[in-house]
């Protein structure tokens, strides 16, 4: 007969509960670096895996279908102040970009190369699998009617909102379906007191950001400028250019940058129906 | 002028049980009392319009607006149009995250392991909740988490830690519009912020 407590039982519960949650965190702390050694992108993307590429002027946003397979580069110019970004499941566009678990799953609200963008179902979206800029911004969120007014006194400039509203009803998508986004060269950080700063090194032209499908996804890019910025000047255009990129090999930088990321495009691939592929290696 | 929040004026009080969700109307000018009755017990909130839940709260406008990412006395909840939803007008813990979302089945498959998958989750009571009121799971945006610790450091650094409420603890907040409040009772034990042993919450509702 078992004579152990309900109490006791509860008790050793908690302390494996504990222990195994403080090994994770410990784990995944050790596993963070920031990709500099990785194997990225080449700087000039052979035109023969070129699939397409768009201008986005100043202000204005566009929406793509970036399927598995490809990659989008986004290309800043020297006056960009932040490019804001949504993602969807082409085929099942109420899966999406979900920042809370992209930046709880990572230990970090800090986006660089190596970093993955996950959906609210667990699965990986897209991998940044190149970033010549490494300050993103997953927290603070994108220009709104409230935010020019403030900025520049009046409401007749575009804004991220407005741009997200626009491009999801052009999917059959509707205002509810915006979820929060991140704003790639955006250099936001807390302080130690807790408040956010801009602070990061200027962004230069031609500073790029690679973003590698995992599934085929609708993405929307706003060029609108990042709230936080300080900045005046109209935004540099932005060049979107989808490229034919390999698929991600089992040995990965992405793949393989924690545990997380393995568990994440394990279920990633159960979708595609890849994991028994990849376990042989092919 | 402050409203009467005397035990004996009460106009709403339940109890909560640990792991499940909960909805309310609370009306422009009431007073939703959240107490965390035994202390370090996350409280996943989404906040909708009354009547038009198209407009719903927006962590990312709330944190940027106040310039800040943490929630506590004085920050005003902001919704995907830019209007105050309701104040939080006492707190007496600190320690609410907005950032960090609310957990899921899915989630906890890429956080904790995929034999975490057949759990209860935040994202399931929300799921279920919403049914009540016509939603659905592309409904669930940004919450809040109250009484989760999710300190944010300058390198970028995130991650949820124990939690600082004691029994007892509480957030008040003052609708400033109408509004639909959903909670889930966090019924996540694969980290602290539940202390791994999740428990109930009483809400409490002053009719101003």
């Amino acid at each position: 007969m078992n004579m152990t407590s309900p109490d006791t039982l509860k008790s050793d519960t908690y302390a494996a509960q504990r222990a195994r949650y403080e090994a994770l965190y410990a784990r995944g702390r050790a596993a963070r670096r920031d990709f500099a050694d990785a194997v990225g992108n080449p700087a000039v993307i052979d035109p023969a895996l070129v699939v397409a590429s768009e201008t986005l002027p100043a202000n204005w946003g566009t929406s793509m279908i970036v399927a598995r397979g490809q990659t989008l580069r986004i290309i800043a110019g020297d006056k960009t102040q932040g490019i804001s970004v949504l993602l969807y499941r082409a085929d099942e566009p109420t899966e999406r970009l979900n920042v809370g678990d992209t930046v709880k799953v990572q230990w970090s609200a800090k986006l660089h190369k190596g970093k993955l963008l996950y959906s609210d179902m667990g699965r990986v979206l897209a991998s940044i699998t190149d970033d010549t800029y490494s300050h993103h911004d997953a927290l603070a969120g994108g220009s709104t009617t409230a935010t020019n007014i403030r900025k520049y006194g009046h409401d007749q400039a575009r804004h991220t909102r407005g741009n997200f509203i626009l491009l999801a009803s052009k999917h059959g998508l509707s205002k509810s379906d915006i979820p929060p986004c991140v704003t790639f060269f955006a250099p936001v950080s807390v302080t130690g007191s807790g408040a956010f700063v801009w602070a990061g090194p200027s962004v230069k032209d031609g500073d790029y950001v690679d973003l590698r499908a995992e599934l085929d996804v609708l993405v929307f890019v706003s060029n609108c400028p990042h709230p936080l910025s300080p900045s005046m000047d109209e935004p540099s255009p932005v060049d979107l250019m989808r490229w034919k990129s390999p698929a991600a090999l089992p040995d990965d930088f992405c793949r393989t940058s924690c545990e997380e990321a393995v568990r994440g495009f394990e279920n990633t691939d159960a979708l595609v129906g890849l994991g028994a592929q990849l376990a042989k290696g092919a | 002028m402050g409203i009467n929040r005397e035990p004996n004026a009460v106009g709403y009080d339940f109890t909560v049980p640990a792991g499940k969700p909960w909805s309310h109307i609370v009306r422009r000018g009431e007073v939703l009392r959240i107490v965390d009755s035994e202390g370090c017990q996350a409280v996943d909130t989404l906040f909708y319009k009354a009547g038009d839940a198209s407009e719903r709260y927006s962590a990312q406008d709330t944190v940027r607006e106040q310039g800040s990412p943490y929630i506590t006395t004085g920050t005003q909840l902001l919704s995907n149009e830019g209007n105050v939803m309701a104040t939080i007008i006492a707190d007496t813990s600190g320690g609410h995250d907005t950032s960090a979302g609310a957990c899921s089945a899915e989630a906890n498959t890429v956080r904790f392991g995929h034999e975490t998958k057949f759990m209860h989750s935040c994202r399931d009571n929300f799921v279920s909740e919403l049914a009540r009121h016509g939603m659905t799971k592309r409904d669930i945006v940004s919450n809040i988490n109250f009484f989760m610790n999710v300190p944010i450091e300058p390198d970028g650094t995130l991650a949820i830690v124990d939690g600082v409420s004691k029994p007892g603890d509480y957030v008040e907040l003052r609708a400033e519009m109408d509004i639909l409040v959903v909670i889930s009772n966090c019924p996540q034990v694969n980290n602290p912020c539940n202390d791994f042993n999740p428990t109930p919450i009483q809400t409490l509702i002053w009719n101003g």
